[in-house]
């Protein structure tokens, strides 16, 4: 990356791995699914609204997943949900990554012992990213995520297999 | 008014012990009427239209489970007159059937609609007793103390 | 994802004309049904003939967990989850509840403190609604200035009890903890800073051209219908009526205050419609201020772990408190039968009986409408579902 931001003010020739390309693209403009579930969803609004500003990071609330790179997952996913929650993850357009938030996302948080009708994390029915913990998370801690998250698309290669 | 002086009304206007009207009004902290699930829409008509009660709005309606009963727990209020009453009708659980109030007050659509969902109280004369906050497909009534948590549910593993 | 039906073609001038409703599905994920609702719109072109709400992607078995908890203290941060933008007020319903069912007279400095945290509370949860509603009609502007002055609000929460969303704050008999020592001229200050926010904040939205335009004689909802769906809070009071369980069922130590109840007067358009309800938010931040105001000259001296009982253990009984929530009448329904777990807890939300009402209001608008009238009457998705 070294590469990318230095070549500018010299010359207009960048020479760089089409990964790197590629990756640098993609990180710096995660666009995010406009959808939120639960209490972590007021975080992510707070998160995305004037003292946090997620927007200085490349992300944007879109509000159909067929424009979007990234799904946070904010809160508890029901058992009602949880089939909508795979079905919008299905229309969202590769390469698509997924940013579980909070306790209850991640592992049922606070409900995994008596909630009949929660599903005990949502990496049951959709591949998870990034965890963050918390119930709910702070602004900060998601856009740690989310920075955690760019490292991972930043290491990605086209030859070898995503992880996920 | 106080719920003496409202269950008087209700005793002098009802006298027919059909109505089962019964009160515990030397409970610790809530009083409450308990009334006939065959006859609750009359005293609910009554209670509404009534100049001196006025009960227009109705705070709360929640299912009980009370092991071998299932009850209906009805909080009325009243804006103009600015009192409460607490009515209750019991049911046994294999025949659960309350008449619905939903014709005297609208709020009890929904809140039979999560009694029936919830415990299995079906209320006859519902307009469109569905369960509301489960998924239509799903078995068996959560909140009643015998209930078993199922395994899976469309294929997704509900326990932890 | 929408299914067109037909139906029974209409005959007009001799010819058969084909008209046809279609259904359209609005949710559960949608930017402006402010969580998880799922509406179902049967609409006749453009407009709406019929709403079917399906709730219930976000139900957590609140009353199910309450039944399995081993004392009661371990219900208040569940009751946090249900109502997240308004978590205080929901502890505050139910600390009233048990402590009615347990015949706790609280130290009145607690007292105090609920009130001032309930009002800021309030005001913070007032903030979210107004500025999302802004967001809904086409107002980003709005939203970001809500968000400045609610981070404000939630600096003063941390501050108290290190949390900024779920506090877990208010406990039977008492407190977590008591005020830290600058909190009381902080929370002088953010009174003064805000007063002029709020005009600010009316000028940028309640008052825009467009905004009136879309908000006003739009989802009309007359008392006595609002009355028998159980509608409360600013719903009712925005379609005239003068209801307010802090004033009219008082609990705590609102009696003690001076303040106003706000209702909506139909000044841009019909009583009862999208902007009264909008404008009696707008008041009532005005009005929570000045209670803040004189409960933070009154407050006494005290200690606000002196009433929390070592064991609770009530007797078999039954109580139904109600306070006035953000949104309306929060009533918590417990039973106990004279064990430390709840035998049952039932929550009444407001936003749930509020919610109902959405297809007898909606007859007859526009699609675009839609938007307007489920924003105002200001749902939180996990109070409705529980």
């Amino acid at each position: 990356m070294g590469l990318l931001d230095k070549q500018f003010d010299s010359s207009n020739i960048v020479v760089t791995s089409l990964d790197n390309l590629l990756n640098w693209a993609r990180l710096s403009s995660l666009w995010q699914m406009q959808f939120g579930l639960a209490c972590c969803a007021i975080e992510m609004m707070a998160a995305s609204a004037s003292n946090f500003d997620m927007m200085r990071f490349g992300v944007i609330p879109r509000a159909t997943p067929r424009q979007c790179d990234v799904m946070i997952v904010s809160g508890t996913v029901t058992l009602k949900m949880a089939s909508r929650i795979k079905r919008l993850y299905d229309q969202m357009a590769e390469p698509r990554y997924v940013i579980s938030m909070g306790s209850c996302s991640n592992c049922g948080g606070p409900y995994w012992e008596h909630g009949y009708h929660v599903l005990k994390g949502v990496d049951r029915v959709i591949p998870v990213d990034v965890y963050v913990p918390g119930c709910p998370p702070r602004p900060e801690a998601l856009l740690e995520g989310l920075i955690k998250l760019q490292e991972k698309v930043r290491h990605e290669s086209l030859v070898k297999k995503k992880s996920a | 008014m106080s719920p003496q002086e409202i269950l008087e009304r209700l005793t002098a206007k009802f006298p027919d012990s059909a109505f089962g009207i019964e009160a515990k009004l030397d409970a610790p902290v809530d009083p409450f009427i308990k009334v006939s699930p065959q006859h609750i829409i009359e005293i609910a008509q009554f209670l509404r239209d009534d100049d001196e009660l006025q009960f227009d709005f109705l705070s709360s309606l929640s299912g009980i489970d009370l092991k071998g009963k299932l009850g209906v727990v009805y909080h009325l209020s009243s804006l103009p007159k600015k009192h409460k009453i607490v009515l209750r009708v019991e049911v046994p659980t294999e025949a659960p059937e309350v008449q619905s109030v939903e014709s005297v007050w609208k709020t009890a659509n929904w809140h039979e609609r999560e009694a029936f969902d919830l415990f299995g109280i079906r209320f006859t004369g519902h307009s469109d007793l569905r369960r509301i906050l489960l998924p239509y497909d799903w078995e068996g009534y959560p909140l009643r103390k015998d209930y078993q948590v199922p395994e899976f549910y469309n294929g997704m593993k509900v326990p932890y | 994802m929408s299914e067109i039906i037909t139906t029974p073609p209409v005959s007009s001038t001799g010819r058969t004309l084909r008209t046809e409703e279609m259904i359209l599905n609005m949710g559960p994920q949608h930017p402006a049904t402010h969580g998880v609702l799922r509406l179902e719109l049967v609409v006749d072109g453009e407009i709406v003939v019929d709403v079917i709400p399906h709730i219930g992607y976000l139900h957590r078995c609140f009353e199910k967990h309450c039944e399995h908890m081993t004392n009661y203290q371990q219900v208040i941060p569940y009751t946090d989850r249900m109502d997240y933008v308004a978590s205080m007020t929901n502890e505050f319903g139910f600390v009233v509840a048990a402590e009615r069912l347990l015949k706790i007279q609280v130290p009145e400095r607690v007292d105090y403190i609920r009130v001032i945290m309930a009002e800021f509370q309030r005001i913070a949860s007032h903030l979210i609604a107004i500025g999302t509603y802004g967001i809904d009609i086409g107002a980003f502007t709005p939203f970001l200035y809500c968000f400045r002055d609610r981070e404000k609000i939630l600096d003063l929460f941390e501050m108290t009890c290190g949390a900024r969303l779920l506090y877990n704050y208010m406990w039977v008999g008492g407190l977590s903890h008591d005020v830290p020592p600058d909190f009381i001229p902080k929370a002088k200050e953010f009174c003064t800073y805000f007063k002029p926010n709020i005009k600010e904040l009316n000028d940028l939205l309640t008052y825009n051209e467009i905004f009136v335009k879309r908000t006003a004689n739009v989802g009309v909802l007359p008392a006595d219908v609002a009355i028998n769906y159980g509608c409360s809070g600013p719903m009712l009071r925005g379609s005239g009526v003068d209801w307010d369980l802090r004033r009219d069922d008082p609990y705590s130590v609102y009696h003690k205050f001076d303040w106003d109840v706000c209702v909506g007067k139909g000044e841009m358009g019909t009583v009862g419609d999208c902007w009264d309800r909008h404008i009696v938010r707008a008041r009532e931040m005005e009005q929570s201020v000045r209670i803040i105001e004189q409960a933070l000259e009154q407050i006494p001296e005290g200690d606000v772990h002196a009433a929390i009982p070592k064991r609770i253990r009530p007797n078999p009984g039954e109580v139904y408190a109600r306070i006035e929530s953000p949104r309306g009448e929060l009533g918590y329904y417990i039973v106990s039968d004279g064990s430390a777990t709840p035998y049952r807890i039932k929550a009444r939300s407001p936003a749930f009986s509020n919610l109902s009402v959405i297809n007898e209001i909606s007859k007859g608008a526009m699609i675009a409408d839609m938007v307007a009238i489920a924003g105002s009457i200001d749902i939180v998705l996990g109070e409705v579902d529980r």
